[in-house]
């Protein structure tokens, strides 16, 4: 049984086909990440998986409901955290949770006693009577998960949770997200953040241009699609450096002012430059950033 | 072909269109005071000045006084613009600049049931301050209280029907500014051939035409000889077309709102 299933979605926007066949799979107590640069279908992907807007073609089964036919039902068992902070202005930190655990037609009896372990959760305790205007962007985004949670989701589907954090704010909610993991609850979340999806994600997903490209675990996926060592040179005269690189290293790669050598054993690379006082080098082991480059062209997209 | 059919569905609201209700009104609970005084004074002055004023000038006009005359047509138009400026401004801000009903059709709640709670919120607010000037109507002493009370179930329907088409607005909207065009272009010259300050019978037969096939005069119709203890000719024909606007009105706005926010 899967939490989430998808087969051959399609979906056009005019003559823009935004999601073109694509299949997901999410297991029950896994985090499960969807990579893709800007503009690559991720949002458009899950909108659909939540019934949110309807496919052209294809099936989805989400907690065991179609969708979107029953997405009502279904979304009365998952938690959403959406790109852009919908927070209500309106209300205190705590009458958020209140109000939109309504929606789920929870009332306040039911709902009030649970409040404090949410504001715990969200590092919010004490706070539950602030103004949504006076919190930083990382506890707005740490109450947005609180009240994806209100209803004690089996699934959570968050888009983009840390977009816009600073690193501590992010590593404070990649702590709260691998907590919700061990408590059982499944996770699904879209990302640019290779970092995110490398420490968070059991498996992932990399989407560009409306296709999954490739799907593992961040651990396969770097082994099948990458050389393991990495060398990343720049400096004055690299570029007739990179014409040499090329008989010494098995991939080379320019972007910009930067040369990128990749190969199993970079001893060559790294030889060559120890006589060279010019050139500035880092040698690193492969990361998911670079299958996601080396997949998804470097180009910018906008 | 699929999201054709979505878009067009028929309203098929859930019991949950209370919560929306109910989030609103909590907001509003707090500014209540001020907000009913500021639904209030814009048209009680206009009533003073004009009902006092205009009225030593004119006398009796249609049987009554200018005062009363006037009263009854505030009561009608104080309930179209409380109904309007709530489906417009405060919805377009909870529709597009907070992002709350994006935050809300996330739970296990539908656009339609979005919609409802909007409608009956505007309408709530529009019987507010139609209920305000029948008070005051009754306090000065031009309706019984049983006749003010009797208005009141009109009042709702005029506030359902301008919320309903409010809301087809704002779901077109692409600013603030939009609403402007709507106000001026739409509103104002619907009130004043609506024979809120004047009988329609003043105007020449096209434009009273106009003014028939609008959803003020209806109201205004009807609650005219309400307040003096009458039960107007045609008052079914005017409730119908009340009604008929609430109904389409909401219909499309269920319509364009799906099409702006379930891409």
């Amino acid at each position: 049984m899967s939490v989430l299933s998808a087969r051959a979605l399609r979906k056009s926007y005019g003559a823009l086909e935004v999601v073109s066949g694509v299949d997901l799979e999410v297991k029950p107590g896994e985090c499960f990440g969807l990579l893709g640069p800007n503009g690559a279908g991720k949002t458009t992907t899950l909108k659909l998986c939540l019934g949110l807007t309807h496919p052209d073609s294809g099936s989805i089964e989400l907690l065991g409901e179609p969708v979107p036919a029953r997405a009502r039902q279904a979304r009365a068992r998952v938690g959403v955290v959406p790109q852009f902070d919908n927070l209500d202005p309106d209300f205190t930190v705590t009458e958020n949770l209140l109000v939109y655990a309504r929606y789920f037609g929870l009332d306040a009896k039911r709902m009030r006693p649970r409040v404090p372990a949410l504001l715990e959760f969200a590092g919010l305790a004490g706070r539950g009577d602030a103004r949504i205007g006076t919190l930083s962007g990382g506890m707005k985004r740490r109450l947005t998960l609180a009240r994806a949670l209100v209803n004690e989701p089996q699934l959570v589907i968050m888009d983009e949770p840390t977009t816009g954090l600073d690193p501590q704010a992010r590593h404070l909610i990649w702590e709260r997200l691998r907590r919700l993991t061990q408590e059982g609850t499944t996770l699904l979340l879209t990302t640019h953040f290779m970092e995110e999806a490398e420490r968070l994600c059991h498996r992932l997903a990399i989407m560009d241009r409306g296709r999954i490209i490739t799907q593992g675990t961040p651990r396969k996926l770097i082994a099948q699609h990458i050389e393991p060592q990495v060398v990343e040179v720049h400096g004055p005269g690299y570029e007739a450096w990179m014409a040499r690189a090329r008989h010494l290293a098995a991939r080379v790669e320019r972007a910009g002012d930067t040369v990128f050598c990749y190969a199993a054993n970079v001893e060559p690379v790294l030889k060559d430059l120890a006589g060279n006082n010019d050139l500035v080098y880092l040698h690193r082991p492969a990361n998911l950033e670079d299958v996601f480059l080396k997949l998804t062209g470097r180009d910018l997209r906008d | 072909m699929r999201s054709r059919l979505t878009l067009f569905a028929p309203p098929e609201p859930s019991l949950r269109w209370v919560a929306v209700w109910r989030r609103n009104w909590l907001v509003w609970r707090r500014l209540a005071v001020p907000s009913i005084l500021g639904n209030l004074a814009d048209p009680l002055i206009m009533l003073f000045a004009l009902g006092y004023g205009l009225g030593a000038v004119l006398g009796e006009i249609g049987g009554t006084s200018y005062f009363a005359f006037l009263a009854s047509g505030f009561v009608c138009s104080a309930t179209m613009f409380a109904a309007t400026f709530e489906s417009l401004f405060s919805a377009f801000s909870r529709m597009h600049v907070q992002r709350t009903w994006e935050a809300i059709v996330n739970a296990p709640m539908t656009l339609d049931d979005v919609l409802a709670g909007e409608c009956a919120w505007a309408a709530t607010k529009a019987l507010a301050a139609g209920a305000c000037m029948l008070l005051v109507v009754a306090a000065f002493g031009y309706a019984s209280p049983a006749a003010a009370v009797a208005a009141l179930p009109v009042v709702v329907l005029v506030g359902l029907a301008f919320a309903a088409v409010g809301l087809a607005i704002n779901a077109l909207a692409n600013g603030y500014d939009f609403f402007s065009y709507y106000m001026t272009l739409v509103l104002t010259p619907m009130l004043m051939l609506s024979g809120i300050f004047f009988p329609i019978e003043q105007l020449p037969a096209a434009v009273q035409a106009i003014a028939k096939a609008l959803p003020l005069y209806h109201g205004v119709a009807v609650v005219r000889p309400l307040l003096q203890g009458e039960i107007a000719g045609a008052a079914a024909l005017h409730l119908a077309v009340l009604a008929a606007y609430a109904i389409v009105g909401f219909y499309v706005a269920l319509i364009l709102t799906r099409r702006r926010l379930l891409k």
